[in-house]
């Protein structure tokens, strides 16, 4: 069987599965549709969670910047999983008490303001948005490089499914899918990952694997991996090249923007108990970690494997000739994200660290995806990793989709435009709420705007600068009245965005830039690390501006101390 | 419902659990893989060091640690203070 009729059969059995569950998991009230009946078991939401926070970003590109990173690409595994503890302990337990549906309807409730909530909802959307035409982008790449299918065909594919089960089931149809989603990931991303750490150091766990001896050389891998990189002048893999106080702050803005992205947040309303919030985000730890303690040892194998394929014999002789290359090259080279450029003449690919004379130019995203070609793994595997990357980017897109739909049905339809709306007409809403968007973010994903890369640092300086202050502060403090979450949303906002647009253009037009990045007149911080400096102006605005306007009202803190208590949370059910 | 005092006696027995496991959080992520990792250099892990180790696994694994320890130590706490979910 060929691998093109192997991909297929491997991918289009994982869709039937996933619309099997939709049409299992239908949402008939608003309960199912925004928090799935707020029935979901701990673990199996931890496993939702799982799915909904690895994106194509976790999957695909991630084992590839640590590849080529090294030590300083560690803020990304370190931040992406110390949110969970700020969510464990700072925000899901008590707003799974709170028992709404939205982030934005907690922030309008707890700040008594509807200029809050419509703050609230304006950065989710921004945030999700910017998520969605990321993942959108993801699927129609694996489409076409799997399926043979052009980019439009396999982005109108990837839509329709996430259709089917999101606007059918809601969170239910969502949440049942993503546990599918994450078993076929989870899969897709270590059995490679086994099989090489196997060739490379017998170990067959790729995480203790990354600390043991190369089996070629006797020494540990990493040991084995910096030699080879001084002899091709590339900095060492175990070395840090950042500055401390960026690789700290970037690190600070990863974790709470973690914290703070809507879409990951909701997913602790839909458990029973406040009791399984806490346990909750534990298991989502655990499915997430899994992949993470994976990823650097990814990472660093496919250097090493790489290195080792264009120097067969050693970095100190000749490197391999252009005409030998094996076909995993051949084929990636067709894509346009490697290239070979022969400057020298002699028909070898040399892979220096100097601009001028390295002739190999591998893009960092295909790291992953090329794994198991590079280690000569068989067919089955290769498809194994198609379905897992559409897994990814498809269960991420359907939770943002949902945080999007359930803020223009919920916060501003149901409780701004209509109020008198029914169950039905709410329901309504929300499914076309979620096809409109689906539509939008089809349509971005086909022509991306050319500034996409870059707002996903201005999402995660949104979350960081604007959701996260505003929903600690909403619970740990009666004292910040809605003036106070007001003015430091907004100012967290707005220094965060300057900050971007100084280094990035206004509204992303380059020409427009002051800074480059990692500016020493600006201690080398770069913008992507802003955002915690931005949730901190948000902290200090909102505590010296409502200290110095009117205390908050009883009925509020009496809210924060209901809040704060778990009893009672069977009663937020049937508000 | 328990009385005021008490709430705000478990409020506060809350928040000195949350201080300590943060302490605990700070110092697995940003202290030993970032801050201490040139005081710790000298500690050899798998062909690296400490700090190394810190920054791509013995974070998250401390992290996982703090989780689970919180929920369990704050169901104790509901329950002693009768707060828990009946």
């Amino acid at each position: 069987m060929d691998q093109f009729t192997l991909n297929l059969i491997v991918v289009g059995a994982t869709f039937a599965l996933y619309i099997g569950i939709a049409i299992w998991a239908r949402a008939g009230s608003t309960s199912e549709f925004y928090a799935a009946g707020r029935g979901v078991h701990p673990v199996v939401n931890g496993m939702a969670t799982g799915a909904d926070w690895m994106s194509a970003a976790s999957f695909i590109s991630m084992a590839g910047i640590i590849a080529f990173g090294g030590y300083d690409t560690s803020a990304y595994l370190m931040g992406w999983t110390g949110g969970y503890v700020l969510l464990a302990m700072l925000l899901a337990p008590y707003l799974r008490k709170f028992g709404k549906f939205t982030v934005p309807e907690f922030i309008g409730d707890r700040f008594y303001s509807q200029t809050a909530r419509t703050v609230a909802v304006a950065c989710l959307i921004i945030a999700s948005i910017t998520y969605v035409i990321g993942q959108m982008t993801g699927v129609g790449v694996a489409f076409s490089r799997f399926l043979e299918v052009d980019n439009a065909t396999g982005l109108y594919i990837g839509a329709a499914i996430v259709f089917c089960y999101a606007v059918l089931g809601g969170m239910k149809g969502i949440t049942y899918t993503q546990v599918a989603q994450y078993v076929v990931l989870i899969i897709a991303y270590t059995i490679p990952a086994i099989f090489i750490s196997l060739q490379l150091t017998g170990n067959p766990i790729p995480a203790l694997g990354l600390f043991a001896d190369a089996t070629s050389s006797g020494e540990p891998l990493l040991t084995t991996l910096n030699g080879l990189l001084a002899d091709l002048g590339f900095s060492s893999y175990t070395q840090q090249n950042d500055t401390t106080l960026n690789l700290f702050l970037f690190t600070v803005s990863l974790m709470i923007g973690t914290a703070g992205l809507p879409h990951v947040i909701v997913r602790f309303f839909t458990v029973p108990t406040v009791r399984d919030a806490r346990s909750s985000a534990g298991w989502a730890l655990v499915f997430i970690a899994l992949l993470y303690l994976t990823a650097p040892a990814v990472g660093a194998m496919a250097r090493l494997n790489l290195i080792n394929t264009v120097y067969p014999n050693g970095t100190t002789e000749a490197p391999l000739a252009y005409d030998q290359r094996p076909e995993w090259v051949q084929k990636w080279e067709q894509t346009g994200l490697l290239t070979f450029t022969d400057k020298d003449g002699d028909g070898l690919i040399d892979y220096t660290s100097s601009k001028d004379t390295n002739e190999f130019d591998v893009n960092r995203d295909i790291i992953t995806l090329a794994n198991p070609e590079i280690a000569q793994l068989p067919g089955w595997v290769i498809a194994l990793v198609a379905a897992g990357g559409l897994a990814a980017a498809l269960s991420t897109a359907a939770g943002l989709l949902m945080a999007i739909s359930s803020a223009v049905s919920h916060d501003l339809i149901k409780s701004q435009i209509n109020p008198e709306i029914s169950e039905k007409g709410e329901l309504l809403s929300a499914r076309v709420a979620m096809a409109v968007a689906i539509a939008v973010a089809t349509y971005l994903g086909l022509n991306p705007p050319g500034f996409a890369a870059q707002t996903v640092a201005l999402a995660f300086g949104l979350a960081a600068a604007s959701i996260f202050p505003a929903l600690m502060m909403g619970i740990f403090s009666k004292r910040i009245n809605d003036k106070g979450a007001v003015a430091g949303m907004l100012s967290g906002l707005v220094v965060t965005i300057v900050y971007i647009f100084l280094h990035k253009g206004w509204f992303f037009i380059a020409d427009t830039a002051s800074f480059s990045d990692s500016d020493p007149l600006l201690l080398s911080i770069k913008s992507t690390s802003f955002g915690s400096i931005g949730a901190l102006v948000n902290f200090i605005v909102a505590y010296f501006v409502s200290n110095a306007t009117e205390d908050t009202p009883q009925e509020i803190k009496d809210l924060v101390e209901s809040v704060r208590i778990p009893r009672g949370s069977n009663a937020a059910i049937d508000h | 419902m328990a009385s005021q005092q008490d709430s705000s006696a478990y409020w506060s027995k809350n928040i000195s659990i949350i201080k300590g496991c943060l302490i605990v959080w700070f110092v697995a992520s940003f202290g030993m893989a970032i801050l201490l990792r040139p005081l710790l250099s000298g500690i050899g892990v798998g062909g690296t060091d400490l700090g190394f180790w810190f920054a791509q696994q013995g974070s998250i694994i401390v992290f996982l640690i703090l989780i689970f320890f919180y929920a369990w130590r704050m169901n104790k706490l509901d329950a002693e203070y009768g707060v828990d979910e009946e």
